[in-house]
Order: structure tokens, then C-alpha cells, then sequence
């Protein structure tokens, strides 16, 4: 199946949770926060929610700011 | 001692964590400026680079994150940025920022204080960088923002304390702290800004495009402690007419 992680077209197995996109990914699950379809997850979900065909993720995370 | 929603600081100089040429750099300016408290951002993740995390220098235990919302331009992407915050271990701090201009980086007043309103209730500790406007101050404040942030000159000007009346007014009439942010440029103008009376200030561009960005924040925090010390001291009141410094009596031997 397809999900759209940060604009970007990203070919998972059918039923994979959103960890199983972050190691895809090589993100660490602690440094990075997930909105999936609009809601924002717990990192505890990243774990239990599993992805659809067409999700949208964003993936954001602290960066230097003022 | 400074105290904002009853957490202590002993440094009145916060610091921003952009615009430096490294993580190290960064770590190090930070470090120098005796700061414990800084401002980060949120942005997506760069998936063709996501190593690159140069917050994994910062030691959370050492400094209290203030996550901003700066790139958001209403309330509701402000909004949006905070709750993403929260929910990356940002804790409850959030430096609010609404600017919908990118040329002036001014922000928006009405949104910000609709922000505030929302976020509060939402249990955020929201420390609302606005205009140097008094009663704008006082509203902020009755919404429950936990300290206000006038701004001296727009993000990144590095010039000074432009708003110096407004700010003055802001200081007299405050129950909250204010943090004089944005456009302080110059250890003199932080300086300035502290024998003023502000509570604190936060520097961002000025220390990290310095040449030596470390040199740099040490001087920044040698000129907050300089400033608050003369504001508790008190400083002599400023007249038009001269008042010589050397006895006018004992001079009839001259003439």
C-alpha cells in the first residue's frame, strides 16, 4: 500500500503501524511527531495505529528557532 | 531571583537555538550564555537527511524547552503548532508567535490573543510575543498568558529597543514578567532593555551570526546582569540642565 509521509510517496505492507514507517524511514520514534490524517498522535499509538492505503503523515520534529 | 508560572531562573538572558553554523557551535554559545531556557521550532522532517537532528546536542535536563509557533500566520495554525509541540515532549512552555507579514515578521495582535485565550484553557503556559503595545499587554495578560514579549525591533533587525516608550509603559503597568524579544542586536541594547526594568530578554540572531557566536553570548550575559544590577540599584535621574559633579563652593581663590 501507499501513504503519503511529509509530501512524499512511501510503499508500506498492508497493515503496517506507524512504527513500522518510522524504521522505514530510519527516524527515532522519540525524536518525531506523528499527525496522522489530521489527528495527532501519542507516541504510545505509534505502536497500535495502523496505517490506511492513502494515509497522510507528518512528520515533525524540533528544530533550532528563535 | 525570576520566577515565570512559579519556575525559577537565575538567568535573565534566553536564548534562541537558529541560525547557528553548527550544533556544536550552538551547544557551546549556550552554554557561555549561562541560559535555561530556550526557544526551538517545529518543522517537518527533511526524509532525504533525517539525521540531521541538531537538538540531540541540547541536554533537556540542563534547559527548558520553549517551543515556538513561529511560521504560523492565524490562531488556528498556531494552534495546530502548539498541540504538535506538546505532544513531541514539549512540555507545557510555548512561546506563541502569529505573523502573517514574512516581510516584517510583525505579528498579528487579534490572532495572537485569540491563541492565547484558546491555549490557556487548553492547560499551555503561553508567553505571547507581541507588539510593544500596553494595552494589548494587559490583555494578553488577562487571558492568562504567564508573561508577555514586546518586541524591541523586528525579528532579526538587531536594532535595538525601537519601542523604548511602549516598552516603559509596558514594564509600569505589567503583573506578569516581560521579556523583551526580537531585534536585540548589541550587548548594549539588552543592557538597555534590563535597566529599563524588563524581567529578561531573549536573543537569538545577535549571538548566533556573531563572529564568535561564544564570545558573543558571554558578553550578552555579562550586559543582563550588567543592566539588572543598575535597575536595582537605581539609576540618577536624567535632566536637561547640567549639575556639576565637583563642589561649586571653594572657588573664590580663583577670581
Amino acid at each position: 500500500m501507499k501513504v503519503f509521509c511529509n509530501g512524499q510517496e512511501q510503499e508500506l505492507t498492508p497493515g503496517a503501524w506507524v512504527t513500522d514507517c518510522l524504521n522505514t524511514l530510519g527516524l527515532d520514534p522519540l525524536s518525531v511527531v506523528v499527525e496522522c490524517d489530521g489527528k495527532i498522535l501519542t507516541r504510545e499509538e505509534y505502536a497500535s495505529h495502523e496505517l490506511q492505503d492513502g494515509s497522510v503523515l507528518e512528520l515533525i520534529r524540533f528544530v533550532g528557532g528563535g | 531571583m525570576l520566577t515565570i508560572a512559579g519556575r525559577k531562573f537565575r538567568s535573565r538572558l534566553f536564548g534562541g537555538t537558529g541560525k547557528f553554523s553548527s550544533p556544536e557551535v550552538m551547544k557551546e554559545a549556550l552554554e557561555a550564555s549561562g541560559c535555561e531556557m530556550v526557544t526551538v521550532a517545529l518543522r517537518r522532517i527533511d526524509l532525504n537527511n533525517p539525521a540531521d537532528d541538531i537538538m540531540s546536542v541540547l541536554d533537556r535536563d540542563r534547559y527548558l524547552f520553549l517551543p515556538n509557533t513561529s511560521g504560523a500566520r492565524d490562531a488556528a495554525e498556531a494552534i495546530r503548532l502548539a498541540r504538535l509541540a506538546r505532544a513531541s515532549g514539549g512540555g507545557e512552555w510555548l512561546k506563541l508567535e502569529v505573523t502573517p507579514d514574512p516581510r516584517t515578521l510583525l505579528p498579528d495582535p487579534i490572532e495572537t490573543l485569540k491563541a492565547t485565550e484558546e491555549l490557556v484553557k487548553e492547560g499551555f503556559k503561553v508567553l505571547p510575543y507581541m507588539n510593544a503595545d500596553p494595552i494589548l499587554a494587559l490583555r494578553l495578560q488577562d487571558a492568562g498568558a504567564v508573561a508577555v514579549m514586546p518586541l524591541g525591533s523586528p525579528i532579526g533587525t538587531n536594532q535595538g529597543v525601537l519601542t523604548r516608550f511602549q516598552v516603559e509603559i509596558i514594564i509600569s503597568q505589567a503583573q506578569v514578567p516581560v521579556i523583551v524579544d526580537a531585534g536585540l542586536g548589541a550587548p548594549s541594547h539588552v543592557a538597555e532593555a534590563m535597566e529599563m526594568g524588563a524581567d529578561a530578554v531573549l536573543v537569538n540572531t545577535a549571538i548566533a551570526v556573531a563572529g564568535d557566536p561564544v564570545r558573543m553570548a558571554r558578553a550578552f550575559a555579562m550586559a543582563v546582569e550588567a543592566g539588572r544590577i543598575a535597575y536595582e540599584a537605581g539609576l540618577g535621574a536624567v535632566s536637561k540642565d547640567a549639575a556639576a559633579s565637583s563642589p561649586e563652593d571653594g572657588l573664590g581663590f580663583l577670581r
